[in-house]
């Protein structure tokens, strides 16, 4: 148990990063009911993004104080490549069979990771990212945090909140609301709901920025594919959390970064699973609690049963 | 006096399906216009037409004097033209106070938008002791009233009214057309699609009857809840 802390925490910083890639299909998935698969590309391009900016500027710069225009840098290619996805990708086919956006989502990741790999100067290998150099921070006797988690857990919690006030007093963000709940009638409303579509894109494709330059700093490089698995946590989070649902998303990336954390802590210590414990096997585990979770709660931890339309 | 609203030969189709065949009618203002019809006659149609969630396949629409065609539906309602849909579609995980302001989203008037909300809250006293309530939480009847009330917050010259009525007891069928007359005696005017012939017709200046997309015909209220062929086919009489 007492490794019990450490997994905590080193969960709560891969987590929070799941979180904040998962509002972003959780965002647009419930205002438009689509998953964009191609969020996870979103993502990357916005760590090349964050990357581009840190390379502009000169070496003596401090990791510190270049972070802020890092995180500009890449937000703006996200959310310009997530809006544009939009308008001229997803926009068009908003009136055809689901299979239609679905497929051209897989196409769209499957073109900006060739786009990245092609033309971004070299690219072809990983690319090594800034990071804060220097030991962990020691919490308490034994629970470390690393100096590049530090990040996350705060961006993390400011985004959140920024995101949680923005929908629940704002009246954009009522609009938005509303466009969830019931696109016509929002319209009836004068809600022109074409830009609350292209402002959730926005929002996710910020939010997948600062992700990217969370993911940068833990990992000390990024790569063209980074996209693919990053987003394949997301969406299992955002559907653990309960799709459509901004804190549920969260939530579920919380939990999920937690779950993989402690199944490379504890599975090897149960008789019989010794080899079923390592770091290979976390992906294999994440994706057990995803099935048992939706067996037990097919609507996520905190979905809604869509029930309440009269 | 011209017309608020003047609809001409208004074709509208799904796919190929032609579901309004050619109408054409006028709303006075100050008027309860009503147009009754079965199930698929096409009443909906027409209103969500006006509105702009459909766009017609021909005709024209006139409304306040200039053409409606082309205008996307959130442009439409900043124009006067208020929809209360059928089915009432509140915002559910919404409170009843977010409903009624999301109805007012494009003014700016906050002190009007507030006077609203207690006139609202003064027509259907129910909505105001449950402001902070989800509007889910609400039984069909007040929804149907937070739905009125939201369409009326837009402060509009024509309030569209679909089907108030629909699935109501009798008691509360009641309280709403009640309100249907004091808003009208209050100025506004109204263009209401009702399956309940006899109470649409019983408040309205004029009424159309459609059938399958056609208006079969037309007359003041009084002149159709007499006639023979309307009392049979729509007021349940031999």
């Amino acid at each position: 148990m007492h490794e019990l802390p450490q997994t905590l925490v080193s969960g709560l910083a891969l987590g929070t990063l799941y979180g904040l890639i998962a509002i972003g299909y959780t965002m647009v998935y419930g205002i438009v009911q689509l998953i964009n698969f191609a969020h996870g590309e979103i993502v990357m391009i916005g760590g090349f993004g964050a990357l581009t900016v840190r390379l502009w500027l000169p070496d003596t710069v401090p990791l510190t104080a270049a972070l802020p225009l890092m995180l500009l840098g890449g937000a703006l290619t996200s959310v310009a490549v997530a809006t544009a996805a939009e308008r001229f990708a997803y926009r068009p086919l908003r009136d055809a069979p689901r299979l239609a956006p679905l497929i051209t989502a897989i196409g769209l990741s499957i073109a900006l990771q060739q786009l990245v790999w092609a033309f971004y100067p070299d690219a072809k290998k990983s690319r090594s990212f800034p990071q804060f150099h220097g030991d962990a921070f020691e919490l308490t006797g034994n629970v470390h945090l690393q100096r590049d988690d530090v990040f996350v857990l705060v961006a993390a919690p400011l985004c959140m909140l920024a995101l949680g006030l923005f929908v629940a007093k704002s009246r954009t963000g009522r609009a938005m609301q509303a466009t969830a709940q019931d696109p016509d009638t929002a319209r009836l409303m004068g809600i022109d709901t074409d830009r609350i579509i292209v402002l959730a894109f926005a929002i996710g494709g910020a939010f997948a920025a600062v992700a990217a330059v969370a993911q940068g700093l833990r990992a000390g490089q990024i790569n063209f594919e980074m996209g693919f698995i990053l987003g394949l946590k997301a969406f299992t989070a955002a559907v653990l959390g309960g799709i459509g649902n901004i804190y549920g998303a969260m939530l579920g990336g919380v939990v999920l970064g937690i779950a993989e954390t402690a199944s490379t802590t504890y599975i090897q210590h149960i008789p019989g699973m010794q080899q079923l414990g390592g770091g290979g096997w976390k992906d294999v585990w994440a994706f057990v609690l995803l099935i048992v979770v939706l067996l037990v709660r097919p609507q996520g931890l905190l979905g809604e049963r869509v029930a309440d339309r009269a | 006096m011209t017309a608020l609203l003047e609809v001409e030969d208004l074709h509208v189709a799904y796919g190929k399906i032609e579901a309004v065949k050619g109408i054409s009618f006028t709303v006075d203002t100050g008027q309860i216009v009503t147009l009754i019809g079965t199930n698929g006659a096409g009443k909906t149609t027409t209103l969500r037409t006006l509105s702009g969630l459909l766009t017609p396949r021909s005709g024209t629409i006139r409304f306040d004097g200039r053409p409606l065609h082309g205008i996307p539906a959130h442009r439409v309602v900043a124009l006067g033209l208020a929809h209360s849909p059928e089915g009432r579609h509140i915002f559910p995980r919404l409170t009843i106070a977010e409903n009624l302001q999301l109805g007012a989203f494009l003014r700016k008037d906050g002190d009007g938008i507030a006077h609203d909300i207690r006139h609202v809250y003064e027509l259907f006293p129910i909505l105001g002791e449950r402001a902070r309530q989800a509007a889910g939480t609400l039984s069909g009847g007040e929804q149907q009233m937070l739905a009125m009330g939201r369409a009326l917050m837009s402060r509009p010259k024509l309030l569209m009214l679909d089907e108030p009525s629909m699935g109501l007891s009798p008691i509360v069928m009641q309280k709403i057309m009640d309100t249907i007359a004091e808003l009208k005696a209050s100025g506004t005017t109204i263009l209401l699609v009702e399956q309940n012939a006899q109470a649409a017709l019983g408040l309205a200046d004029r009424g159309h009857v459609m059938e399958t997309g056609r208006i079969v015909l037309s007359g003041t209220g009084a002149e159709l809840l007499h006639d023979e062929s309307v009392r049979k086919a729509y007021l349940g009489e031999d």
